[in-house]
């Protein structure tokens, strides 16, 4: 078919190959760097302990249980009203309406928003608008509502990773074959219970995968958290939604750039980096193991 | 068949629920325009933008320094360093991300194809801490070493942190402009006994054009957007030196995330933070839209064959 391989021809082969090492290698930097710092330690204290007030020692426990709970609240407030949109999305918008065509293009929009604008808004929003109204209305003598919260730094990542539930799942809902729908309604389901009972049980392991993305985007937040309800140091535990919380990413954050000692601060550091890092991987293979089942053909 | 009310009022939710991601945006927009904008009506607003002499100094200047007496707001010296930061980002990381589009789409066997792509969208998903981390921690030092850098965190340390971030976005974009290249125009290059290399850069690329600009556009705009990599690693001296890639750079974004703690709530110092948001929210959507409408103009011009 072609002939044999010219200069040319691997000229661009190694230019553009050595696009993809240089890449790789980076990849392998980033791994080597955190595992080899870090992983000494890590330790059972590592994940049991709370840091200690000069960050110079202790473990991570209040860390991963703030991300656990922002993530929680997160999931539980945007993953409904993503899938909600993709269902109408796919089930019901009319193709090529002005409504469906405004509502696709604020889903991408929304996507290439600026996490800081995402923390700015978390702020002007939820916590002195919804938070301080709330107050009001409750009669609160001290802030309760209108500060800064887990309880809002969840919703504003709910808003964060509302695209990727969204594409996501409407991804999964359009690879239901048409013939199931078809075959529900003509048993005589109403449009909803072909919904329900057809097409979202085939699409349940898409939407998980845009779960789990979503889940594994948020996690890895730090900006919009900043002015939102995220603290430096709150070493006791606490699973109330109007306190303050401690979170994986910013504690790395915090680690690298205000500890005095950076040099004895870097194990532990690095460490919380690889945790951080293999939650996000481990939930990114999740959904790659998810997204090859919902391909599969059924 | 009649829908009974009860699904009717479901589905009448479900429509309304739709809306969910025009209402985010549109509160969004609200809500920093509120306390952002009236920095424009309320202040000095050529403060903002113009230089000035300020006392003390000898010339009128550009000068960020909020905390100063009295508090300098000029806009331009932000400006300035988010685009000296996300434009040597994008010098390195469109050649970088293209190429390696280049060789997951056209050489690269099938087999290996399916190792290597998701590990380069793999990247995508570390998050900006970690990258942050790696820049100042790792990256700083190599710098030194290399080329005796002044100042340990400078804007090309920030820059090349942003290469890491922005990287899997302009594959990803590229990748698939691509491969929806159609087959048959790589076969009729061959057939007129074009070379492989030939084939690539005279026809496949210049067929993908607007999706590869799609992808430029993009990956600019996730750059620009970028906070934690540039906080950690930029240095953030608010330093005026639109062409010294290794001076200090402050952006927009890691000035709101570093500022905005310490501000007092309606001054004008919060408001000019805010006024930065709302910039960055009309960037980024306009880079938004420039995005989709280059997607939009590759599927047109390849035809039927994209809409896979």
């Amino acid at each position: 078919m072609i002939a044999r391989p010219s200069t040319g021809d691997r000229t661009l082969a190694i230019a553009t190959g050595a696009c993809i090492v240089l890449v790789l290698v980076m990849v392998a930097a980033i791994f080597g760097t955190l595992i080899s710092w870090g992983g000494p330690a890590l330790s059972l204290r590592f994940f049991t302990a709370a840091p200690t007030s000069d960050l110079a020692g202790g473990g991570i426990l209040p860390a991963v249980l703030g991300t656990a709970m922002v993530t929680l609240i997160m999931t539980l407030a945007g993953v409904p009203v993503g899938v909600a949109t993709a269902v109408w999305l796919v089930e019901y918008a009319p193709p090529g309406a002005h409504t469906t065509r405004i509502v696709r293009s604020a889903v991408r929009n929304l996507a290439a928003v600026p996490s800081i604008v995402f923390g700015l808004f978390g702020l002007g929003f939820f916590v002195l608008f919804v938070g301080r109204g709330l107050d009001g209305a409750l009669g609160e003598a001290v802030p309760r509502f209108g500060r800064p919260s887990v309880l809002w730094a969840g919703l504003t990542l709910a808003l964060l990773t509302l695209p990727v539930v969204i594409v996501t799942s409407e991804e999964a809902l359009r690879s239901v074959p048409e013939a199931a729908r078809e075959g529900a309604l003509a048993l005589g389901a109403t449009r909803l219970q072909m919904v329900w009972h057809v097409v979202l049980p085939q699409a349940t392991s898409g939407i998980l995968t845009g779960l789990v993305l979503a889940v594994s985007r948020g996690a890895g937040e730090v900006a919009p958290l900043l002015f939102t309800g995220v603290a430096n140091y709150q070493p006791a535990l606490s699973v109330d939604p109007t306190a303050g919380f401690m979170h994986l990413g910013h504690h790395v954050y915090v680690l690298a750039t205000q500890s005095p000692d950076i040099d004895a601060t870097r194990p532990r550091l690095a460490a919380t980096a690889l945790v951080l890092v293999m939650l996000t991987f481990a939930l990114n293979l999740i959904a790659l193991v998810l997204r090859g089942r919902t391909r599969r053909p059924t | 068949m009649s829908t009974p009310r009860r699904h009717r009022v479901v589905e009448r939710l479900l429509a309304l629920v739709a809306w969910s991601a025009v209402i985010a945006l549109a509160l969004i927009f609200l809500f920093i325009a509120r306390e952002g904008l009236p920095a424009l009506w309320h202040g000095d607003v050529g403060a903002l933008f113009a230089p000035r002499r300020w006392p003390g100094y000898d010339e009128a200047a550009f000068i960020w320094q909020p905390v100063g007496k009295p508090p300098k707001l000029n806009l331009v010296p932000l400006l300035v360093g988010s685009l000296k930061v996300t434009t040597l980002a994008m010098v390195a990381a469109l050649p970088l991300g293209v190429g390696c589009a280049i060789w997951v789409a056209e050489i690269a066997s099938p087999r290996v194809r399916a190792v290597v792509k998701p590990t380069i969208e793999l990247l995508a998903a570390l998050p900006s801490v970690v990258v942050g981390l790696f820049a100042a921690l790792v990256l700083a030092d190599v710098g030194r070493r290399l080329f005796g850098f002044t100042y340990r965190l400078n804007a090309s340390i920030a820059a090349a942190g942003l290469v890491l971030a922005i990287v899997p976005i302009i594959f990803t974009v590229a990748e698939d402009a691509l491969s929806s290249v159609p087959q048959r125009m790589r076969e009729a290059s061959f057939a007129l006994g074009a070379r492989r290399w030939q084939t690539t850069l005279f026809v496949v690329v210049p067929a993908a054009i607007p999706g590869l600009t799609a992808a430029a556009v993009l990956g600019f705009g996730r750059a620009i957007g970028e906070t934690m990599i540039i906080l950690m690693a930029s240095g953030n001296a608010s330093v005026l030196a639109p062409f010294d890639p290794f001076s200090s750079a402050r952006t927009m974004t890691a000035t709101i995330a570093a500022e905005l703690g310490e501000t007092v709530r309606g001054g004008e110092h919060w408001r000019v933070l805010f006024l930065l948001g709302v910039l960055l929210f009309v960037v980024t959507s306009v880079l938004n839209r420039l995005g989709a409408w280059a997607t939009d103009r590759l599927a047109r011009r390849l035809g039927r064959e994209v809409s896979r």
